[in-house]
C-alpha cells in the first residue's frame, strides 16, 4: 500500500475547484446577472458539504476501493465541470421573472443541482484521501489549501490569457492532469497505457477549447442591441475586470446620450457601443473637426459645473469609453485626467478604434491613469479646479468569487472626504446618479455629502452644495467654499435652458422645485432640506429606504432595504411594487436560509446512518463538540478571511487584484500552517496545538482590528510593490495559524473515532457556505469590525469544544 | 361500407370534440378575460392613483374587455395570458402586465378623433387596445420578425385602423405626423427628440421606464400650448416614502 497521500493530485485538484467557483462566478455574471451569479454558486458549494454526507454513509463500501474511487472522482470532477455548466446555460432560467412565475424556482433548482456535481467530486476526493491516510491529515490539509491557493492567482492570470468559456476547458484539462498524476503517485497497473489515454482526451479538449460558446440571457442589453438588424460584434476583450463585447450598429445609430436634455436637437455622432459582461453600455464616440456634433454632451445634467467657472483642470473618473472626456474637451478644458481601471478599454479607444475616437486618450491635453480612483489620489497630491463621477455604477468584483459581493469604496463617507481635500478653492465635486423614484442613492449621496462636510469642520454644509436633475439623472455639487449668487443665477439659467429642476440649491424656496420634472412630491427638495436640518435623524428613521451613508467599514451604498418596509412592499408586488424590492439583498437572504435548511438536512442524515450501525464500538466523543467545533471552524475561518480582505482592498486599492492575492495568501499560508502543525504535533497533543493556535489567532485578529489602520496609513503612500509585500507579512502570521484549528481537530477525530471524519467534512463544507453569506449580511448592517469580533469569540469558545477523548486527562 | 360509415362518423365526433374544445378554450378565455379586469379594477380602487382616481376610464376597462390578449402571446405562453404579469414574447422582448397596460392607455387619455404614434410595437397587444379607442394608431417596430408578426396578427383580428411598420422609430413617423399622443415602448437613453417636435401642443408623451419585467416608474411628457415641456413621474403604485407626516 502506498505509503504517500496523493499530494500532487491533491494540490492540482483543490487548483481546480477553487479556480472552478471563481470561474463560474464570471460565466453567470456573463450570462445571467451578478446577485443570481452568486446565489447560484454559493449553493453549489454544498456540494462539499453533500460529499460529506454521501461518503460517511457510504464509508465501507467507498474505503474498501480507495484507489479506484479517487481516481473515478476526479474523472468526474473533469468531466463535470465542462458538462454542468454547459448543461446549467441550456437551463432556461430567467432571473426578473422569478417572482410573477414560480417555475423559475425549478429551474433555479435544476441549474444548482447540476452545479453542485464537480464540487461533490472533487469534494469527495479529498474526504477519502482523509480518511485512508488518516495520520497525515494535516499535510494532505495543506495540500488542499496550497492548491487552493494557486487556483485563486491561476484563475485570474488566465482569465487574462483567454475568455472565460475557454478557461473552463483548461479547468476540465488540470483535473484531468491531476487524474494522470493521481494514476503515476498511486502506481496503478498499466499506468502507461491509461496516461496515453488521458493524454489524448486532453488534446480533444484543447482543440475543443475555442468552440465553446455563450449562451447570454436574451434581456441583457449587449443581446437586446444584437436584435436590431445590422448590429454585430465586432471585437472582444477579456480579462478578471469584465468581458468586452464591442457592437457596431450600421443601420440604426445607437444614439447614446443618457440623461439628454428635452429641449436638445442635437443627435449624438456614430457610436461604438461598449458592454462589459453584456450589460452596462459606454460608447465610444466618432471625433472628428465638427464639435458641434458634441453639443448634445452640454445637454446633460453633468455639464452644470462646467457652467460655474472656468475649469483649467478635470479629473474624470471612470472614463469608460470616454464621453466624460469629450464633454470636457468641448467645454475646452486644457488639462483633463482621466482613470480607468479597466486597461483593455483604454487600448480599444487607443489603438484598436483609433482612428474612430481619433485617438481619445493619447491627446496632449489628456493623461490617462490606470488604477483605482482613490489609490491614485491618494498617491498624488494635485488639486482639481472639477472631479467628476458621473453615472460611475457599482463595479462587479465577480472575479473575486464568493468572497466580495456588492461593497463599493467610491461612495463611502472616507471617500468623498477625499475628493472633497483634493479640489482647489472653489473647486466643484460633481457626481452624477441615474434617478430612482421613490428617491434612494440620491438622497442618500446627500446625506453622505453633507456628513463628509460636518466631519471635516464645516458649520454650514447647506452653503456648499446643489442638487439638480432631469427626469433621468441627478447631479450633485459639492463647492469647496460657498456657492455664491453668481452661481445661483448660472445655475437657474443652465437648468432652464434644459427644463432641469432645480432640487436643492442655497437659499432656494419650496416653490421654486418640482416644476419642469413633476413628482407627486418634492421628494428631492424635501429630502435635501432635512437631511441639512435638525430634524436629520428623524428624517432617516422614518425613511423607508435605508440612506445612512455608506462607510469603508460598511461599504454598502446600494444597500437601501429595510425589514420594516417589507410586509408593505410585498403587498403592492403585482400592483407595479416590484422596482421597490432590493433584490440584491433578498438574493443574499434567500441564499441563507436555502443553505441552513439544506444544512441542517445534509448534518442530520448522515448521524441516522450512524445510529444504525450498532455493530461499531461506542464513540468516545460527543458528537455534539464535533459538529459545533466543526461548524464553527468553517463559519470562523471565512469570516476572517473575507472581512480582512475586505480591509485589504482599501490597502492594495484595486477591487480584484487585492483578493485574489490576499486569497492567495491566506490559503497558502495557512497551508503552510497546516503542514507545520503535524511537526508540531510530536510535541504536543492535537489539542494543545489547536488551542495554541486559536489563542494566536485571538490576538493577532484584535491586534489588526486596531492597528491596521495606523499601518495603512504609513504606507498609504508606498508604492504597490511595498504594499503588497506589506500585505503578505501581514497576513502571514495570522493565516499560519487560522491553518491549524481544522486539521489537528480532524486528526483527533481520527484517533477517537474515525467514522465522523467525512461527517466532520462535511459540517466545515456546509459552515463554509453559510460563512460567505452570513459574513456579507453581518456586514451590511453591522460592518466588517463586527465580523471580526464574531469570528474571535467562536474561535475562543471552539477551545472548550475540541473533540478529543472523553477520558480526562487529570 | 360498414368500415366507411364507422370512420365518418368518428372523424365527425372528432370534428365536434374540437370544436366543442376551441368554444369552451374561448369560453375560458373569456372568464379569465374577466377575472383579469376584476383584478384590475380592485387594484385600481385600491391604489388611489396619482391624479385621485377611483377607477380607470370604463372605456378603457372596455377596450381591455374586447381584446382577446391571448391572441397576442405566444401559444407557450397562452395558458397565462390573463394573468396579471408581463410575458415573454420571444426576441428578448415582453408583453406588459395588464395592470402596466390599462394605466398608461388611461394616462394617455385618448379619444376617438385621435392619431397615436407607438414607437416599439412588440406583441401588438397596446397598439390593439388603443385601436378600440383612437382613430389610428401608427405602430414602429425595430425587429423585423416582431413587426412582421403584428402586422399579420392585427390584420388577421381585423384591426384595420392600427398601422405596422418596421423600422427605426428615433424619427417617428413623419407622413402622420403630428399625433395627439405618442407611447414609446421601445428602450432609448434619452427620449428622442424627434417624437417631441412630431406631437402636438396639448399632446401627451408616456413612457414605461424600467425593465423588461418591471416597470419602475410611468413617465409623461405633456407639450403645452406654448410647445413648453413638462414631465411627470408616476409610480404605478401607491407608495410614499416617508412614513409619518413630512
Amino acid at each position: 500500500m502506498r505509503t504517500h497521500p496523493p499530494y500532487l493530485s491533491i494540490t492540482l485538484l483543490s487548483a481546480g475547484s477553487l479556480a472552478y467557483e471563481i470561474l463560474l462566478m464570471r460565466l453567470f455574471s456573463i450570462i445571467q446577472w451578478h446577485h443570481f451569479a452568486y446565489m447560484i454558486i454559493g449553493l453549489a458549494l454544498l456540494g462539499y458539504g453533500i460529499s460529506g454526507s454521501v461518503v460517511s454513509i457510504f464509508q465501507k463500501s467507498l474505503m474498501s476501493r480507495y484507489s479506484q474511487t479517487y481516481m473515478a472522482s476526479l474523472l468526474l470532477f473533469s468531466i463535470f465541470t465542462v458538462v454542468s455548466f454547459l448543461m446549467a446555460q441550456t437551463i432556461p432560467f430567467n432571473a426578473e421573472e422569478i417572482l410573477w412565475d414560480w417555475h423559475q424556482s425549478i429551474y433555479l433548482l435544476a441549474i444548482f443541482l447540476v452545479l453542485t456535481l464537480p464540487f461533490f467530486f472533487a469534494a469527495s476526493a479529498i474526504c477519502l484521501t482523509f480518511m485512508q491516510y488518516s495520520t497525515q491529515i494535516s499535510r494532505v490539509y495543506a495540500a488542499d489549501l496550497i492548491g487552493a491557493g494557486i487556483g485563486s492567482i491561476g484563475i485570474v492570470y488566465l482569465l487574462f490569457l483567454m475568455f472565460p468559456q475557454s478557461a473552463l476547458m483548461v479547468i476540465g484539462i488540470t483535473g484531468l492532469i491531476a487524474l494522470l498524476i493521481a494514476a503515476w503517485e498511486f502506481q496503478i497497473a498499466r499506468r502507461l497505457q491509461t496516461s496515453l489515454a488521458l493524454i489524448a482526451v486532453i488534446a480533444v479538449c484543447i482543440i475543443a477549447a475555442p468552440y465553446l460558446e455563450l449562451q447570454i440571457s436574451p434581456y441583457k442589453g449587449l443581446e437586446q442591441s444584437l436584435k436590431i438588424t445590422g448590429t454585430q460584434i465586432i471585437e472582444q476583450r477579456s480579462s478578471p475586470l469584465g468581458l468586452l463585447s464591442v457592437i457596431e450598429s450600421k443601420q440604426v445609430p445607437l444614439r447614446h446620450a443618457p440623461g439628454l436634455s428635452l429641449n436638445a436637437t442635437q443627435e449624438p455622432p456614430a457610436q461604438l457601443g461598449v458592454f462589459t459582461d453584456a450589460d452596462s453600455l459606454s460608447v465610444i464616440t466618432q471625433l472628428n473637426e465638427d464639435s458641434k456634433r458634441l453639443s448634445y454632451l452640454d445637454q446633460m445634467s453633468s455639464a452644470l459645473p462646467y457652467h460655474l467657472g472656468d475649469h483649467k483642470r478635470v479629473l474624470i473618473v471612470g472614463a469608460g469609453g470616454g464621453s466624460d472626456i469629450l464633454q470636457a474637451r468641448f467645454h475646452q478644458v486644457p488639462n483633463i485626467d482621466a482613470i480607468e481601471l479597466n486597461p483593455q478599454i483604454v487600448e480599444l479607444v487607443n489603438n484598436r478604434f483609433r482612428a474612430f475616437s481619433n485617438a481619445l486618450y493619447d491627446n496632449k491635453n489628456v493623461n490617462m491613469h490606470i488604477g483605482d480612483a482613490r489609490d491614485y489620489l491618494r498617491v498624488s497630491e494635485d488639486n482639481y479646479d472639477l472631479i467628476q463621477l458621473a453615472l460611475l455604477d457599482t463595479f462587479n468584483a465577480s472575479a473575486s468569487g464568493l468572497y466580495a459581493l456588492n461593497e463599493n469604496y467610491l461612495y463611502t463617507l472616507e471617500a468623498l472626504q477625499l475628493y472633497i481635500n483634493r479640489l482647489k478653492p472653489d473647486g466643484y465635486l460633481a457626481i452624477t446618479r441615474w434617478i430612482k423614484i421613490p428617491p434612494r442613492d440620491t438622497l442618500k449621496l446627500f446625506a453622505t455629502a453633507v456628513q463628509a462636510l460636518k466631519i471635516s469642520g464645516i458649520k454650514s454644509p447647506e452653503k456648499r452644495l446643489v442638487l439638480i436633475r432631469s427626469w433621468q439623472t441627478s447631479t450633485l455639487l459639492i463647492k469647496n467654499g460657498e456657492v455664491s449668487e453668481q452661481d445661483i443665477s448660472a445655475i437657474k439659467t443652465f437648468c432652464h435652458d434644459r427644463s432641469f429642476d432645480i432640487a436643492y440649491a442655497p437659499g432656494m424656496t419650496e416653490q421654486q422645485a418640482n416644476r419642469y420634472n413633476i413628482l407627486k412630491h418634492p421628494f428631492f427638495y424635501k429630502g435635501a432640506v432635512s437631511l441639512l436640518g435638525e430634524k436629520r435623524q428623524q428624517y432617516l428613521d422614518q425613511y423607508k429606504f435605508n440612506l445612512e451613508p455608506a462607510t469603508d467599514n460598511r461599504p454598502y451604498f446600494n444597500h437601501f432595504f429595510k425589514w420594516s418596509t417589507l410586509s408593505e412592499i410585498m403587498q403592492l408586488r403585482g400592483k407595479g411594487g416590484m422596482p421597490l424590492i432590493e433584490w440584491g439583498y433578498i438574493i443574499l437572504i434567500a441564499t441563507l436560509i436555502i443553505a441552513l435548511l439544506m444544512s441542517v438536512l445534509l448534518i442530520l442524515l448522515p448521524l441516522y446512518f450512524l445510529q444504525r450501525d450498532r455493530a461499531e464500538p461506542a464513540s468516545k466523543v460527543k458528537r455534539l463538540y464535533v459538529v459545533l467545533y466543526f461548524f464553527m471552524v468553517g463559519l470562523a475561518f471565512l469570516f476572517i478571511e473575507i472581512a480582512f480582505m475586505q480591509k485589504f482592498i482599501l490597502f492594495l486599492h484595486h477591487p480584484i487584484y487585492a483578493i485574489s492575492i490576499t486569497l492567495t495568501a491566506f490559503l497558502v499560508f495557512a497551508g503552510l500552517g497546516s503542514y507545520y502543525s503535524k511537526s508540531l504535533c510530536r510535541y504536543y497533543s492535537n489539542r494543545q496545538v489547536a488551542s495554541m493556535a486559536i489563542i494566536m489567532i485571538s490576538i493577532l485578529s484584535l491586534l489588526y482590528l486596531v492597528a491596521l489602520e495606523h499601518i495603512f496609513s504609513y504606507f498609504a503612500t508606498a508604492a504597490v510593490s511595498i504594499r503588497m509585500l506589506t500585505a503578505l507579512l501581514l497576513i502571514a502570521p495570522l493565516a499560519f495559524f487560522m491553518g491549524m484549528p481544522f486539521p489537528s481537530a480532524l486528526s483527533s477525530l481520527d484517533k477517537c473515532d474515525t467514522r465522523l471524519i467525512p461527517w466532520a467534512w462535511g459540517v466545515n463544507g456546509c459552515a463554509s457556505v453559510i460563512s460567505a453569506v452570513l459574513a456579507s449580511l453581518l456586514a451590511i448592517h453591522f460592518g466588517f469590525a463586527t465580523v471580526i469580533v464574531i469570528a474571535v469569540m467562536l474561535y475562543i469558545i471552539m477551545l472548550f469544544l475540541f473533540p478529543a477523548e472523553k477520558i480526562a486527562r487529570e | 361500407m360498414n368500415t366507411m360509415t364507422y370512420s365518418c362518423r368518428s372523424s365527425l365526433v372528432l370534428i365536434l370534440m374540437l370544436l366543442s374544445m376551441s368554444a369552451m378554450a374561448s369560453e375560458e378565455y373569456a372568464v379569465a378575460r374577466e377575472n383579469m379586469l376584476k383584478s384590475i379594477k380592485e387594484q385600481v380602487e385600491e391604489t388611489s392613483l396619482y391624479i385621485n382616481k377611483q377607477a380607470l376610464n370604463p372605456q378603457v376597462m372596455q377596450a381591455m374587455a374586447r381584446v382577446p390578449r391571448h391572441e397576442f402571446v405566444p401559444s407557450s405562453q397562452k395558458r397565462f395570458a390573463y394573468e396579471n404579469r408581463p410575458l415573454p414574447i420571444g426576441h428578448g422582448q415582453t408583453i406588459s402586465q395588464p395592470y402596466i397596460v390599462a394605466l398608461m392607455t388611461d394616462l394617455l387619455n385618448v379619444n376617438s378623433k385621435s392619431k397615436v404614434l407607438e414607437i416599439g410595437t412588440g406583441s401588438a397587444y397596446q397598439a390593439a387596445i388603443l385601436s378600440k379607442l383612437v382613430d389610428s394608431v401608427y405602430s414602429i417596430e425595430i425587429i423585423k420578425a416582431l413587426g412582421e408578426q403584428a402586422e399579420q396578427r392585427l390584420s388577421r383580428l381585423g384591426y384595420d385602423n392600427v398601422h405596422v411598420k418596421t423600422g427605426d422609430g428615433y424619427y417617428g413617423w413623419e407622413e402622420h405626423a403630428p399625433f395627439d399622443v405618442i407611447i414609446v415602448t421601445a428602450a432609448s437613453s434619452h427620449i428622442p427628440p424627434p417624437l417631441i417636435s412630431q406631437l402636438k401642443p396639448g399632446g401627451r408623451m408616456v413612457i414605461p421606464v424600467g425593465s423588461r419585467f418591471m416597470t419602475q416608474e410611468l413617465l409623461l411628457v405633456n407639450k403645452q400650448e406654448d410647445g413648453k415641456l413638462i414631465t411627470r413621474q408616476i409610480l404605478p403604485v401607491m407608495f410614499v416614502p416617508l412614513t409619518g407626516d413630512h
